[in-house]
Order: structure tokens, then C-alpha cells, then sequence
């Protein structure tokens, strides 16, 4: 469907074949804080740099608030200057020859030269900058260079905001405050945020919306929870790293109104939602291991009616407060199975390799998809 | 000392500069960017005169913009009088055989600076004419400062190629370097001594010139 250009907030439709095959579309709204997650060389810059049009497609379409920035077939295409844009590069692209306050007033044009200087102060104080003003780039520590440099993305009063894997440049440290930082700014801010990352837990973390982009392609957009859980394909399942990845085939309910079930190995799963697939349907199916629960070896509980399955500990990596397990289902290395459990369960149950325990896959986060060849054991 | 030679010297360089600075800027950036399949070949072309023997390229341009060739009788039918042994042609072999001198350091300059930096300039909101300005000739000034004193000392310094175009009509085409190998094969022993001196002391001048001021901007920067 193509957007309207008269929508609020921002809209993108882009296609061609070369020099980088493109099939995309997105929408983000005002207020609206959007990730765009893929591998590298998925296209999620050329997307960035196509909205704020240092770049143009083959074919596309780009409106924010109404107006048409891009419209091949119309003809249409504003250079980069006119597009309102604040753009935040990977690499900051400070201006190194100027000083923290002359970078933020080199994008406050449009203000009279004699406001320049005392919003720039501003924006500076805003970011927790205040007292560096004077200090060029290559006197800044990264995470004060990445400030200027959203500082200076804001002077323009965007219409539409730009991070290109704004945290890729810093430490760790730095990288979880300059988060805060950005989940406590967009909340002030009422425009679209579209954000560039090749780390889930950051989008899961600071995004409303996810749209996992493949190969020049948006494959799926929706909540993290939607993204990260009910994967639409294989190939999205795998982006987002779910590994518990498996073929089945769907069976009717055993009772009328019951639960659809899943014919898996020599199990039969309960399944919440069929998911559109009808009883006969081979599907592939996912399971995030956080829906896998560990059956308590001291003490059986009733929860263990729910989907059990049984196995051989082929690994047990403690990975500080929670502990990976890799299970191969019925001791059949095709099948490892993958779930974390706190580690101190892990030490009372005495899980080790080689052990044999038991969960149970939870009906409600059991996922179906479209059936496609997974093509050999997906654990690794 | 020769004074018109010395005078008829420095307005060489300074029409040089005056052509070639522009153009460099405009070149060099233009390669400093662009990918194209025959680029290696035109900087192949524009490196020429550094390594092709001064009275080579002398020869090509007394054969090219003689009064035999099109190119020449077109050149005389427009200014009324040949390029050949004038000052204009002096010029036309100056600014050839400066090419590389003014257009590589510019070259190299722009291409240090960051596609991101220039981008951002963009997304700033700058039109292309005030990221110029404000942040590409800013950054790339060291660059554009080398080349000017390279363009403007080897312009003084220059024989092989203003003897083959220019003779050496005095106040017309005879510049210092002429003058002083006059002297020189006059025994003026002297008079070759003052003038070489005079030059030493321009071009050394101008070299440290340049090197002081990008000094200055590195330590800026």
C-alpha cells in the first residue's frame, strides 16, 4: 500500500536493482522512535541517506508531514539542504576545523545571525555540554563528540531525526549512558526518529517499532515483542537470532474448540495460535527460549504437563546471573533446543553435559511460519 | 640585475596563479570525488609535465600553437597577433606545465576530507556554494596553499619549456631564468650571481611561507 503524502510523520518507498538492490518501505510517526536492524551491507544507511536525500533511488517515494521530499515518477526530488533533517553520522562527521559551538551554529542557518550563538549555547547545555563550547572535536571524548554531534542535528529544528549506529563509536560505559541519554531526549521530542542499529537489544530497548531490513528488503515491521517473538519468515527468525528453529506439521484439535496441535518428532505440541496455517500444513516453527521452561528436578510440579520434552545437556555455559543450555530433544544432535535459566537454578538442579532433563515449550510461545528447508541443524 | 626580466617573472606567476588556482580548485576536487573508468588515464595526462623533458613539451606546444596549425592561425585571427614568442603563449605553456604542480596537492586535499564531513555540511542545510565555502576550502587550504607556492616558484623557475615558446624577447619572454643563462653566457659572472640569489630568496621564501601557514592550521586544527 502506499502511504499518503499527506500523513503525519514520515513514509519511504524505495525500489531499484542497482548498485544496491533496494524493495523497501517504512513509516514512522511523529513522536515515533523506529529501528531499523539488518546485518551490514543490508542497506539500512542507503535508506538513511536516500530520507535526507544524499542519495537517490532508482525509484521512491519520501514525504514527511505532508510534503513530497522525493517522488520519481513526479519528478520530484529536494537536495538535501531543503529536506529538514537532522542527521547524526556513524562516524559523528564533526567539523574538525571548528569548535563545539561553531559545529552546532554551522546547521543554524536559518536563524538570524545575532540568535546563533546563544542557541547553539543551548542546545550544547541540553546535551550536558556546557562549558566545552570553545573545544574543537579532536579535543572531545567520543561520547562528547557523539552529544555535538546530536546537538548539532537538532539545531536545525527537524522535521524528521536521523542516528546512523549512533552508540557503534563508543565504549560500553559510555554507549549505556549515551542511551539513557537518547530514551530521556526523544520523549521531548515530537518528530520521527529513525534509528540505524545492528543490535537487537539496543532496538529492543529504545525502539518502538522494529523494521528488520535483509538484503536491501524491510522483511517485517512491528513492536520489538512482535519482531523478536512472532518472526513472519525463517529468514526474520534467523535476523533476530532465534535459534530454536525447527519443521513441523500442524494437526487439528484433538476436541472441538481445543488446542491445535503440532506434530513434532515423535511429540505432539499444544499450540496457542495457529497462525492462519490450516490442519495438514507443514510449517517451520520457533520457540524464543525464554518460553522454554526447565522442569525442576528435585521437585516435579504440575507445569510440566505443558509440551514436555526430554533430553540429553549437551552444553551448560553459565553466563553470570543466567546460565545457557543447549539441549539436543531426544538426544539427536539435529535437535538442539536452547533455553537460559537463572544460574543458580542451574547449580541446585546440577545441569551439566550429559545430564538428562526435561521442559516444557510453552503453547503460548510456540510460533508457526511458513514452511521452508532449514537445510541441516540450525544450533550453531 | 635584470628588472624587466625579474618583473616579466613574477607577472608570469601571477597570471599562472590567477588561472590555475580556480581551475585547480575545481579539478582537483572534481578527481578528489568522481570515479570514472578513464580517470587514471586523465591523471596520467595532468602528471605529464613531471616527468616529460621541459623542451619536449616546449616543442609540442612552438608545433601546436605555431602559425602553421589551425590551431594557431585561429589563435592569431582572434587576438590579432601569434601566440608563438608572446607573452600570451608564455602563459598557455606556464599554465600546462604547472597542471600537475597546482592540481595534485588540491587533489590530495580534498580527498582527505571525509565524505561523511561533506555530507553533514548538506544536512546542515547548506547549499552546496556555502558548504564550500564554509567547510570544504576551509579544510582543504593547506592543500590549496602548496599549491600555489609550488605553482608560483616553479613558474619563476621554469627554463626549458618558456625558451622553446617564448625565445627570449626581452620585456616580452625573457624571464629570470633566461636572463641569468644570458649572463651567465656572457661571462657576467656577477650579474648571474645577484639574479640567482634574488631568486633562491623568492623561492625559499615562498616555500617557508607555506609551510608556516600549514603549521599553523595543522596546529589549529
Amino acid at each position: 500500500m502506499m502511504a499518503e503524502a499527506s500523513s503525519p510523520g514520515l513514509t519511504l518507498q524505495v525500489r531499484q536493482r542497482a548498485p544496491i538492490p533496494l524493495e523497501a518501505q517504512l513509516e514512522c510517526a511523529p513522536g515515533e522512535l523506529v529501528a531499523l536492524v539488518g546485518p551490514s551491507g543490508s542497506g539500512k544507511t542507503t535508506l538513511l541517506r536516500t530520507i535526507a536525500g544524499l542519495l537517490r533511488p532508482a525509484e521512491g517515494r519520501v514525504s514527511c508531514n505532508g510534503q513530497l521530499w522525493l517522488d520519481t515518477e513526479k519528478k520530484v526530488d529536494w537536495p538535501p539542504f531543503r529536506r529538514s533533517v537532522g542527521y547524526v553520522f556513524q562516524s559523528y562527521a564533526l567539523f574538525p576545523h571548528l569548535s563545539a559551538l561553531d559545529n552546532v551554529k554551522a546547521a543554524l542557518g536559518h536563524l538570524p545571525a545575532a540568535q546563533r550563538d546563544a542557541r547553539a549555547a543551548q542546545l550544547l547545555a541540553r546535551l550536558h555540554l556546557a562549558g566545552l563550547e570553545a573545544h574543537r572535536p579532536a579535543q572531545l571524548s567520543g561520547g562528547q563528540q557523539q552529544r555535538v554531534a546530536v546537538a548539532r542535528a537538532l539545531a536545525r529544528d527537524p522535521a524528521v531525526l536521523l542516528l546512523d549506529e549512533p552508540f557503534s563509536a563508543v565504549d560500553q560505559v559510555t554507549r549505556g549512558k549515551l542511551q539513557r541519554e537518547l530514551a530521556r531526549l526523544r520523549v521531548s521530542l515530537n518528530i520521527p526518529v529513525l534509528m540505524v542499529t545492528h543490535d537487537l537489544d539496543e532496538a529492543r530497548m529504545l525502539a518502538d517499532r522494529i523494521v528488520i531490513l535483509h538484503h536491501g528488503n524491510t522483511l517485517q515491521a512491528g513492536t520489538p515483542e512482535e519482531v523478536l517473538t512472532r518472526p513472519r519468515s525463517v529468514n526474520v527468525a534467523r535476523l533476530v537470532q532465534l535459534t530454536n528453529l525447527f519443521e513441523g506439521v500442524l494437526q487439528a484439535p484433538p476436541e472441538a474448540g481445543g488446542r491445535h496441535r503440532l506434530a513434532w518428532l515423535d511429540y505432539s505440541l499444544e499450540v496457542d495460535d495457529p497462525g492462519g496455517f490450516v490442519p495438514g500444513d507443514k510449517v517451520c516453527w520457533v520457540i524464543p527460549p525464554q518460553h522454554v521452561i526447565l522442569h525442576q528436578r528435585v521437585r516435579p510440579s504440575r507445569g510440566e504437563r505443558e509440551n514436555p520434552v526430554a533430553g540429553v545437556v549437551r552444553e551448560c555455559t553459565p553466563l553470570g546471573e543466567t546460565t545457557s543450555v543447549t539441549l539436543l530433544v531426544n538426544d539427536d544432535r539435529r535437535y538442539p533446543l536452547e533455553l537460559s535459566v537463572p544460574s543458580h537454578v542451574a547449580r541446585r538442579n546440577h545441569l551439566a553435559a550429559g545430564e538428562r532433563i526435561g521442559v516444557s515449550l510453552l503453547a503460548g510461545g510456540i510460533h508457526l511460519m511458513p514452511w521452508e528447508p532449514l537445510g541441516g541443524p540450525t544450533g550453531e | 640585475m635584470d628588472w624587466a626580466a625579474l618583473g616579466l617573472s613574477l607577472k608570469l606567476a601571477a597570471w599562472t596563479l590567477a588561472i590555475l588556482m580556480p581551475l585547480g580548485v575545481v579539478v582537483g576536487r572534481w578527481l578528489a570525488w568522481r570515479r570514472f573508468a578513464a580517470k587514471p588515464l586523465l591523471e596520467a595526462a595532468l602528471a605529464l609535465p613531471l616527468v616529460l623533458p621541459p623542451t619536449v613539451l616546449g616543442y609540442y606546444l612552438l608545433v601546436a600553437l605555431g602559425g602553421a596549425t589551425p590551431l594557431g592561425q585561429a589563435y592569431e585571427r582572434l587576438t590579432g597577433h601569434p601566440a608563438v614568442f608572446t607573452f600570451d603563449g608564455l602563459l598557455i605553456a606556464s599554465v600546462l606545465f604547472n597542471l600537475p604542480f597546482a592540481i595534485q596537492p588540491m587533489q590530495r586535499a580534498f580527498e582527505a576530507i571525509p565524505r561523511e564531513v561533506r555530507l553533514a555540511a548538506y544536512c546542515c542545510g547548506m547549499t552546496p556554494l556555502q558548504a564550500f565555502g564554509r567547510i570544504e576550502f576551509p579544510l582543504a587550504w593547506p592543500g590549496i596553499l602548496s599549491a600555489a607556492v609550488l605553482t608560483f616558484a616553479h613558474t619563476l623557475g621554469e627554463f626549458g619549456v618558456v625558451l622553446m615558446v617564448g625565445g627570449a624577447i626581452p620585456g616580452e619572454t625573457k624571464t629570470i631564468a633566461i636572463a641569468i643563462y644570458d649572463r651567465v653566457q656572457a661571462f657576467d659572472s656577477a650579474g648571474a650571481g645577484v639574479m640567482s640569489l634574488a631568486l633562491l630568496a623568492l623561492s625559499m621564501g615562498a616555500i617557508t611561507v607555506s609551510y608556516f601557514a600549514t603549521r599553523r592550521i595543522g596546529h589549529d586544527g
